[in-house]
């Protein structure tokens, strides 16, 4: 009996309309494409983007070249050379991120003693050339300078978590 | 206006003008139609975006439409490449094969009672052997491409085309013995009643109706029929080889066959370019020259709404059915759709003979 009224149901293509009601309500859904350059998704404060260097408010460098960081760095990307400066404090010479290597995994940030390394939200950067995707220290503390108010919000919200 | 025309152009020679008259008919016919091609890429892109909760191209000029144009441009330019060992010859003839099919056939489509470029009696003959015709096309492709995946698309799209030729073509005898003329615009004259839309033959030949429609899908490889492309088993099937206009060339091709089919629907089982107010408002408002008469009436706009239906049907079956597997197809086309239209075509008969009203008495 029931191969019959299967017979019959395939016959006038029931499941095939069935299919098809289900797109065309579908069709008037409200879409959930997100028009990137005008609209963004909401982003969390723990957003790993692009690196920046911090200062304290005195305008001090935080680094003090304690090379944790480059230890960690599982991509190898971070280089560090230092020197003992005129007033006893260590810091670096050289402090290089190789964006091309780097996987964003934040260890870097998480290993810093003194919160001078970390991650941003910034992610819409670009290079024209590899050179570009090679972070020096002056351009990571570029990156620190512009963006500080933001760096600082987002380990405030983070802070009670760490 | 055609008349005037020619005592325009009275001062050339008689011939001449004629290939004027003639040349002139065809595009615009045939500018149209490209239009219409272009801007139903469009349209298929939106109505899946849609249905997948997206909404599509949106970024070439308003609300995206300026794509096709963009898109055209690139195709122009890119560049034709021929594959290592191909037959140079049967690889450019294969586009063209069959696009010129695909638009031949239009050249005794009825839009209107007057508006048709070619008022042949045996029209639908002659459509049968052009959409027929688009196959070599596909067929030489393949075999002129050098390529496995070229060859095994056009191999599948061979079978397939075949099989539903001889449903599609059933299904339209049925239609013949309705309308007892092979002239579409006498079919659709058959189909005027004081009824609207239970005179069309959609009602009495629903099974052929449907079959002929599905295998209509199936003849212009569309999904869920379009195993000769199966993007996912044999990368673009027949057209894998082709780049830039070649590529373009076929595309053409199919969207133009789509519109073909979904009008010759509209045609055939739908009543043409007849109203489906006729006999529900009183027919005061529907002949003479008013505006009003101009919209309700019969007229090219029924018609090409009616079309329009069809092909977002084409689109939406694409966003909705997974493509069926090969020996699925033949199933279908041999076991179901055949047997169908035989028997539907007996009780078409029947019913003519007995002059089964509405529609046969």
């Amino acid at each position: 009996m029931t191969a019959i009224t299967n017979y019959f149901k395939s016959l006038i293509l029931a499941e095939l309309f069935r299919g098809l009601l289900l797109t065309g309500k579908y069709f008037f859904r409200k879409k959930i494409t997100v028009q990137y350059p005008e609209e963004k998704t909401p982003m969390s404060h723990r957003f790993r983007g692009l690196h920046a260097q911090r200062r304290y408010p005195n305008g001090e460098e935080r680094c003090i070249a304690c090379k944790l960081c480059e230890a960690v760095c599982p991509a190898l990307a971070i280089t560090i050379d230092l020197e003992e400066r005129d007033d006893g404090t260590r810091r670096t010479t050289r402090y290089d991120i190789d964006l091309t290597k780097c996987i964003f995994c934040g260890f870097c940030e998480e290993s810093c003693p003194v919160d001078a390394i970390v991650e941003t939200r910034h992610f819409e950067y670009y290079g024209e050339e590899r050179s570009d995707l090679y972070m020096t220290k002056e351009k990571l503390l570029a990156v620190g300078d512009k963006m500080e108010k933001q760096i600082a919000a987002d380990r405030a919200a983070d802070a009670p978590f760490r | 206006m055609i008349e005037a025309i020619e005592s325009a152009l009275s001062f050339l020679p008689a011939g001449l003008v004629t290939l004027i008259i003639i040349v002139g008919k065809i595009l615009v016919l045939v500018l149209p139609l490209m239009g219409a091609v272009a801007y139903l890429t469009l349209a298929e892109r939106k109505v899946i975006g849609y249905m997948q909760v997206r909404i599509g191209p949106n970024r070439v000029g308003p609300r995206g439409l300026l794509q096709p144009i963009a898109d055209a441009v690139k195709l122009m330019f890119k560049e034709t490449i021929f594959p290592a060992k191909a037959n140079r010859f049967l690889f450019i003839s294969a586009p063209i094969l069959t696009l010129a099919p695909a638009l031949a056939a239009w050249a005794v489509v009825p839009f209107d009672d007057e508006l048709v470029i070619s008022d042949i009696d045996a029209s639908l003959l002659y459509i049968l052997a052009m959409t027929s015709l688009g196959v070599y096309g596909v067929i030489i492709a393949g075999w002129a491409s050098n390529s496995k995946y070229a060859f095994l698309g056009a191999l599948r799209s061979a079978a397939q085309i075949v099989s539903y030729e001889i449903a599609m073509g059933f299904a339209l005898v049925g239609v013949l013995v309705a309308a007892g003329s092979l002239n579409l615009g006498a079919i659709v004259e058959a189909q005027r009643g004081g009824l609207g839309i239970i005179n069309w033959y959609m009602i009495p030949l629903l099974p052929l109706f449907v079959v002929y429609f599905i295998a209509g899908v199936a003849e212009t490889n569309r999904a869920p029929f379009d195993v000769a492309e199966g993007e996912s088993e044999i990368v673009a099937g027949f057209h894998v080889e082709y780049s830039s206009m070649t590529f373009s060339i076929f595309f053409l091709a199919e969207y133009a066959n789509m519109i073909l089919i979904a009008l010759l629907t509209a045609i055939m089982f739908l009543g043409g370019w007849l109203s489906p107010l006729n006999g529900v408002l009183p027919a005061s408002l529907l002949e003479g020259e008013g505006f009003l008469a101009l919209i309700l009436g019969d007229g090219i706009h029924w018609l090409l709404a009616k079309t329009a239906f069809f092909l977002f049907l084409f689109l939406w079956f694409r966003a909705t059915f997974p493509r069926y597997r090969y020996d699925q197809i033949m199933r279908l086309g041999w076991k179901i759709f055949i047997p169908i239209t035989i028997v539907w075509l007996l009780v078409a008969a029947a019913m003519v003979v007995g002059k089964v009203g509405p529609w046969f008495n």
